[in-house]
């Protein structure tokens, strides 16, 4: 499960961090950082179902669900079967 | 009582000449948008009362009283001046909601050029064919978002100046590139405002069409007439207000209604540079007591389906005066907010083009939830028939909105483009491109946009760029883009592709494709929904038909299908 941080981290970084310097850490906010915009967190979402073979219902993919890499873990976790 | 009064008294009596009186501005004078938001406020003995309070990112905040206004312009167009830049030149601010975006825009039009503030969030191609369209000279960004100027700057010729406001030194720059630090430059006091007049050239927004490239909106100072107006009558924007526009300057509403309105009135505004979480915006209004409140359909509906308790949480009675502009909003919408605010949020309708508000609802009028309401007095707006186009008349018909020219923000041109701006205009009526009815009392009701034009979150998006952008993807042969209705952003782009051979349909696919679009040219035109079909519809000439994929779309009859290919 530790797994699902990195490499949503390193995906966020990957996907969305245009700064090269940004440092990006498990709780830096992402949506309301503006590193993630709201209409971009619908591609966020669409990378965790297809990489985890789940599926987020819409009114769990809220900004503050979504709001750090911390936050995007619990979400997933109640959707992955172990 | 309200800064209109009565609105029946008002369309009586009108003359745009009260909006010249209040500004002390006589036909042939010296009119410079920069010096009438920083420089006349100053005269009027409001120096030190704050312009501008702004929240950012990682807390930090900053504040700003109109005689900072006044030294951060004279010093930034100082600075322009002697790299160079003269009258009329383009330079895009491409920032996002930070101080130097706000002081930038005032400083580059004290100097008598033209601001082009560009959506911080697009992509290096969107980015490219603004600058390269505008012959930008100069463009003002950050750090964050230098590299994708970097990716482009070769492409453009015109473009001789790269300025970084937040350089820390740590990297080289490249050919072209230089530091500008508002904090570490001496306040310029004194500075030659350039004599703009009525008709010079102020600021350049583009906007997107159904064909073609997007095409910059070209506006004059005398612009400041209608704006000043129509921000004192229907925000209703008064001296002790502290005002908050959402509306990035990147586009029209955060320039109009994000700088020129509030700040030609003297008007304290406030400015939230984060991502957007309704907490975080209740917190905000309640923290600098927000009075009047001018927002967009996307914003109000995803608040909504954040809930009503959190609302509970904060203190939020300081509100008064709540507006919505960039799409219709929806009566649900307008019935939640005075159940949750107390207020209604009063529909407002304009667009790039028409550069300030045309037709609104006002305060004190009978609210019609669902109705973008009433023209401004002095607007002559109409439903035109689409055929004859001539105003209708009918209450209830569905026609083309339209507006007699002649308003003083109204654009002079499109840049470079004057044919499709000539095209603008029919039967002496401009003609919007957008679809309504008027009922019996004269309220407007929206329908929709008369072209493939994609409104979603309140910005427009053209399915030609999109389009055109995914043939540049490795596995798409050939696409249709069409708008997809969607609960809050009211449409969604969604992309209908024919694969390459070699390609097959995967859900992984479909990510690279977002994310191929989002970079390029921004998060609005990535599609939400992709796809794949074997074969495009046609007409016999082999133009892509988008109307029948619209119609499926929507759900909607599908019309006259006699030239679709393959049909005998």
């Amino acid at each position: 499960m530790e797994d699902i941080k990195k490499t949503v981290l390193e995906y966020v970084i990957e996907e969305y961090v245009e700064d090269e310097d940004e440092e990006l850490t498990y709780d830096t906010p992402l949506i309301s950082g503006g590193i993630v915009d709201s209409f971009s967190m619908v591609s966020l979402k669409r990378f965790l179902e297809s990489k985890y073979k789940i599926s987020i219902p819409d009114e769990k993919a809220t900004p503050e669900a979504f709001d750090s890499v911390d936050k995007i873990y619990e979400l997933v976790k109640e959707f992955v079967k172990e | 009582m309200s800064n209109i009064g009565s609105y029946e008294k008002r369309v009586k009596d009108f003359n745009w000449s009260i909006s010249e009186k209040e500004l002390g501005y006589k036909e042939g004078d010296v009119l410079n948008i920069g010096w009438y938001c920083s420089d006349r406020i100053c005269q009027m003995g409001k120096a030190n009362k704050p312009a501008l309070i702004w929240d950012g990112l990682g807390g930090k905040k900053s504040s700003y009283s109109f005689n900072d206004v006044r030294l951060a312009s004279n010093t930034i167009g100082a600075f322009l001046k002697k790299i160079g830049v003269k009258n009329k030149d383009r330079v895009c601010l491409f920032l996002d909601k930070i101080p130097e975006l706000y002081l930038g825009f005032i400083g580059i039009l004290k100097i008598g050029a033209i601001a082009q503030p560009l959506f911080s969030a697009f992509g290096d191609e969107s980015l490219h064919v603004r600058l390269e369209n505008a012959e930008t000279t100069v463009i003002i960004t950050q750090r964050k978002h230098v590299s994708k100027v970097r990716k482009i700057k070769d492409k453009l010729p015109d473009l001789k100046h790269v300025i970084i406001v937040d350089h820390d030194g740590k990297k080289p720059l490249r050919d072209g590139e230089m530091i500008f630090s508002l904090k570490e430059e001496t306040p310029v006091e004194e500075f030659e405002i350039f004599p703009t007049k009525a008709e010079s050239p102020s600021v350049l927004h583009y906007t997107s069409g159904t064909t073609g490239q997007p095409k910059g909106v070209k506006h004059v100072h005398y612009s400041l007439i209608g704006q000043y107006l129509t921000a004192k009558w229907v925000l209703d924007l008064k001296d002790n207000d502290i005002y908050w526009c959402t509306a990035d300057p990147g586009w029209v509403t955060g320039t109009s209604y994000g700088i020129i309105g509030p700040w030609s009135l003297g008007v304290t505004q406030c400015v939230l540079d984060t991502g957007f979480s309704a907490e975080a915006w209740y917190k905000f209004i309640e923290k600098h007591k927000v009075t009047v409140w001018y927002s967009a359909p996307t914003a109000i509906r995803s608040l909504m389906k954040a809930g009503d308790e959190v609302i509970k949480k904060y203190d939020l009675s300081s509100l008064r005066h709540l507006a919505s502009v960039g799409e219709p909003l929806n009566s649900e919408a307008v019935i939640w907010s005075k159940k949750v605010f107390g207020k209604y949020f009063l529909d407002t309708y304009w667009q790039t083009e028409t550069g300030a508000m045309m037709l609104t609802n006002f305060p004190g009028m009978k609210v019609k939830p669902g109705s973008m309401g009433k023209p401004f007095p002095g607007i002559m707006a109409a439903v035109l028939d689409p055929k004859s186009f001539e105003p209708d008349g009918e209450p209830g018909k569905i026609g083309l909105i339209a507006f007699k020219p002649g308003w003083p923000s109204m654009m002079r041109t499109y840049w470079n483009n004057e044919e499709t701006y000539r095209a603008k205009f029919v039967n002496d009526w401009y003609v919007s491109g957008d679809r309504a009815s008027i009922d019996k009392e004269g309220y407007y009701w929206f329908v929709g946009r008369d072209d493939d034009v994609i409104n979603t979150g309140g910005h427009l998006v053209s399915p030609f760029e999109v389009e055109s952008a995914l043939l540049e993807h490795e596995a798409v042969a050939e696409s249709a883009v069409v708008a997809k209705p969607d609960e809050v952003n009211m449409e969604v782009v969604k992309a209908v592709v024919v694969l390459k051979p070699g390609f097959e349909p995967s859900e992984e696919l479909e990510l690279k494709i977002m994310n191929f679009i989002r970079k390029k040219l921004s998060p609005l035109a990535m599609p939400q929904e992709t796809e794949y079909v074997d074969s495009l519809p046609k007409t016999r000439s082999g133009k892509i038909m988008r109307r029948l994929l619209h119609a499926k779309e929507w759900g909607e009859e599908i019309g006259d299908t006699s030239t679709l290919e393959g049909e005998e």
